[in-house]
């Protein structure tokens, strides 16, 4: 046996971005025919690794070998000649082309590209009959599901001879169902001696497919594990580099006067289509209201209308004093100078602009404020100086205003736009999903500082489609689902098997009884 | 009611003769959208290869030289372009337009400087340009009423530019949708990251999609000056290549609907050159500038989605720049 079992070793490979040290001295070797999952929070330096293989990128200093060759990709070219194929967290497909065009770019073969389809098209049918990899081979990737388009990637590298695939947080995009799949497909492909390197944050994943897993914290490898020898909190604790309080300890409410009184609701969404009604809810100095539903039943299309961003067709929010009803609305500004703030649901396109520097983005909304405006001037320095200072506050990574919003990684941008929202001081705080896509270190971090609010007497209205999250913050749960409440719970008082029964509306009897219904 | 179907074969014939710059520049457009690079300096280019194209052919005496004189120098404007815009990532229509000023200043510049005469060449003798061709049977079918007639006027007496116009369009239409280049050029235009994900290079091809495009405008110019007229004159293009432009929007970036839409801006303008002076019953005359409007008038609605709906490809004028 002249050959070792090794397929990819990593030797000190070292990556710079400018100032930011992504890779530092990276050691790395994972064994034939294994699965081996790379953990470590958003922006501890896994893609940037994996581009590396890939080719994508270059390493400034280090040695990687394949297959225990000496190996440096110029381009990705290389890379997937030498048997490595990778299958990116956002696809690299091109929607309008069928699957097998997307299957043979790059490697058509002759440059005419009709004997290439026919070849590729044997090739692929056997290849998705040996790893149980069903696809519509004359679709256009565009009308596939995303679980779909992720076979596709999956065949891409395996017709080009992959020998290696590395998958960067494939779960992401993908439901539960969808999940299970890929992982019988993983299980498949190491059957028949592909290696895996399975890039992703979600623990339990790690804990069930992989053989090996390796973590990564601040461009750091910092351990090395067989899984079997492991476990979850040993994981997390390496990932942040402390023990994790997933658990929050939060103190007894102390409530007192109701801030926000919602009065039989009825609201439509931005198509006119009704998906709010009789919805009836007080928000109460000093606690947290939970809003639990699966996603769509209505709670975003409410958190809009509390945010004075849909209006009322029917109903009226008490709020701060003021009366908000289908006749006399009131727009986000006036509802932010009354002293209620958002956190939306969707960061990405309400909470910020990409390409806008996180001081603009933590000036948004308030930008008409008169301390910092003369006359139509901006005052950019003092703007800037905001920033900072909440930035500093949020522990917002890196502390740089000047930089662009989308340079963040998500935990930062949600830290960021949290903290434009609670530096405010405001009474009332409306927020939306405050931790979806945030690493572990950033959700125990925010949720403390939701805590934080409250015990400091604001009432906080709560949407999220986490369970464990609204369970862990609310002091009580409201229920939602197809419009209206289903239930009410004490937080508690709540578990998850009642909730669940609630967001589906499958009470035997319901928490409240309307008089009208049979 | 002869004389009616005489006029109208005539016009058809007049819009062929149009037609031809509007082909090429707008198969230019075709490549180099297709690409991801949004070409708005096909005028600058149709403009300056007419200008090279008869200045050589004036010259050396030969159309063909002066055809190749052409294509290189529209091929030169276009890799500028591409310096510009794929090399440095600068914006593509701010790119393109520089092309067009400098395609109008320097063609200005050059017949001064070269035939001491003001934004002319000298007129072309007919060795020195590309001639009509008479195709063989005229004679034959010419007594067998309607055909003969459209054989004769339509389809026979072109030059041989005009032929390749109309044999050029299935071929773009094989490159693009049967050749391994067409496939990646396809790729580059919609998702040049899959593109570099697959180990192929995206600046390699879109420059490649460029030089096709400079080749092809270089033969449109080349037309203009020596073959459907005889000399370079001031500004000679008119906006054929906007209109090609428009074509291809109009066209959705398909070779045989681009041809489609080419053809229609082009008999509207035939039609308001015959139409010129003619006063209809009730109506009047028409405004010619009305008709001349036209092609515009239609991409906007076209933009607007009132016919379908034009989707250019999805990375069009944006720089690639590596990034996960």
């Amino acid at each position: 046996m002249t050959k070792s079992n090794i397929a990819i070793e990593l030797i000190n490979v070292d990556k710079h971005f400018g100032a930011v040290h992504a890779n530092d001295k990276v050691n790395l070797s994972v064994k034939t025919g294994t699965i081996h999952g790379i953990v470590g929070e958003n922006g501890a330096g896994k893609s940037t690794l994996m581009s590396i293989l890939y080719g994508f990128y270059q390493a400034d200093s280090g040695q990687i070998k394949v297959f225990d060759k000496d190996f440096r990709a110029t381009s990705s070219k290389q890379s997937i000649e030498a048997g490595i194929g990778m299958v990116h967290q956002h696809f690299m497909l091109v929607d309008n082309f069928t699957v097998l065009e997307n299957v043979i770019l790059g490697s058509e073969g002759g440059a005419l590209i009709t004997e290439s389809l026919a070849n590729a098209r044997v090739e692929l049918t056997r290849l998705a009959k040996e790893y149980g990899l069903e696809v519509e081979l004359d679709i256009a990737v565009e009308e596939l599901s995303v679980g779909m388009q992720q076979r596709v990637e999956i065949l891409k590298g395996l017709y080009k001879g992959a020998k290696v695939l590395i998958l960067d947080e494939p779960t992401g995009v993908l439901t539960p169902q969808e999940s299970d799949e890929l992982f019988r497909i993983f299980e498949a492909l190491k059957n028949e001696g592909v290696t895996i390197i399975l890039i992703t944050h979600k623990l339990r994943e790690i804990m069930n497919i992989t053989d090996h897993v390796s973590v990564m914290r601040a461009g750091k490898m910092v351990a090395h594990r067989e899984t079997s020898k492991t476990n979850p909190e040993e994981l997390a604790e390496l990932m942040i580099g402390r023990k994790v309080l997933l658990n929050i300890k939060k103190s007894k409410a102390k409530i007192g006067k109701p801030l926000l009184v919602a009065k039989n609701l009825e609201i439509n969404n931005e198509q006119g289509l009704k998906r709010v009604s009789e919805v009836s809810f007080e928000a109460r100095s000093g606690e947290i209201l939970g809003i639990a539903g699966v996603t769509g039943n209505g709670q975003g299309t409410l958190l809009k209308a509390l945010a004075g961003i849909l209006p009322l067709t029917k109903g009226s929010i008490e709020i701060m004093g003021e009366t908000i009803s289908p006749k006399s609305r009131l727009n986000p500004e006036q509802l932010r100078n009354l002293g209620v703030a958002h956190v939306p649901e969707d960061r990405q396109k309400m909470g910020m602009i990409a390409d806008f520097s996180a001081s603009e983005t933590a000036l948004m909304g308030y930008q008409n404020d008169k301390d910092l405006n003369q006359g139509i001037w901006l005052k950019k320095s003092l703007v800037k100086a905001n920033c900072a200072s909440i930035m500093e506050a949020f522990d917002v990574r890196p502390p740089n205003p000047n930089l662009m919003s989308s340079n963040f990684s998500g935990g930062n941008q949600q830290k960021l736009i949290l903290a434009r929202e609670f530096e405010r001081d405001p009474e009332v705080l409306i927020i939306g999903q405050p931790t979806r896509g945030v690493d572990i270190g950033a959700i125990e971090f925010i949720r403390k500082r939701i805590i934080q609010m409250r015990d400091a007497g604001k009432a906080i209205v709560l949407i999220s489609v986490e369970l464990e999250e609204i369970m862990s913050l609310s002091d009580r749960i409201i229920v939602m689902c197809d419009g209206v409440i289903t239930g009410t719970v004490n937080g508690a008082d709540a578990d998850e098997a009642t909730l669940g029964m609630m967001m589906a509306n499958a009470l035997e009897s319901p928490a409240e009884v309307k008089g009208a219904e049979v | 009611m002869s004389d009616f179907f005489l006029t109208t074969v005539l016009t058809f014939d007049a819009s062929v003769r149009i037609c031809v710059p509007l082909i090429f520049a707008s198969m230019a457009g075709l490549f180099a959208e297709r690409s991801g690079v949004v070409d708005i300096g096909l005028e600058g280019k149709l403009l300056m290869s007419a200008f090279i194209a008869a200045s050589a052919a004036s010259v050396f005496g030969s159309p063909w030289l002066g055809l190749i004189a052409g294509m290189f120098a529209s091929s030169v404007l276009a890799m500028i372009h591409g310096f510009a815009s794929i090399t440095y990532k600068g914006n593509q229509i701010v790119s393109g337009v520089a092309i067009n000023i400098l395609a109008s200043g320097l063609t200005m510049i050059l017949t001064l400087a070269w035939f001491k005469r003001g934004g002319i060449t000298p007129t072309l003798q007919n060795d020195e340009r590309f001639l009509s061709i008479t195709l063989p049977g005229v004679d034959i079918i010419d007594h067998i009423p309607i055909i003969g007639v459209i054989y004769r006027e339509l389809i026979s007496g072109h030059n041989i530019l005009v032929y390749l116009a109309f044999v050029i369009v299935p071929i773009v239409w094989w490159v693009v949708y049967r050749t391994r280049f067409g496939l990646r050029l396809r790729a580059v235009g919609e998702n040049p990251k899959a593109v570099d994900t697959a180990g192929l290079s995206v600046e390699g091809l879109r420059y490649r999609a460029l030089l096709v495009g400079g080749i092809l405008c270089g033969i449109g110019g080349a037309y203009i000056s020596t073959a459907y007229t005889a000399q370079f004159t001031k500004e000679m293009t008119a906006g054929a290549g906007f209109i090609a432009l428009a074509a291809l929007i109009f066209g959705k970036w398909h070779p045989y609907k681009v041809l489609a839409a080419c053809f229609l801006f082009a008999f509207l303008q035939a039609l308001s050159i015959r139409l010129q002076g003619v006063v209809f019953p009730v109506i009047g005359e028409i405004p010619v500038q009305l008709i001349d409007a036209a092609p515009y008038i239609l991409t906007i609605i076209l933009l607007a989605g009132f016919i379908g709906k034009a989707v250019p490809p999805k990375a069009s004028a944006q720089p690639y720049i590596k990034e996960l």
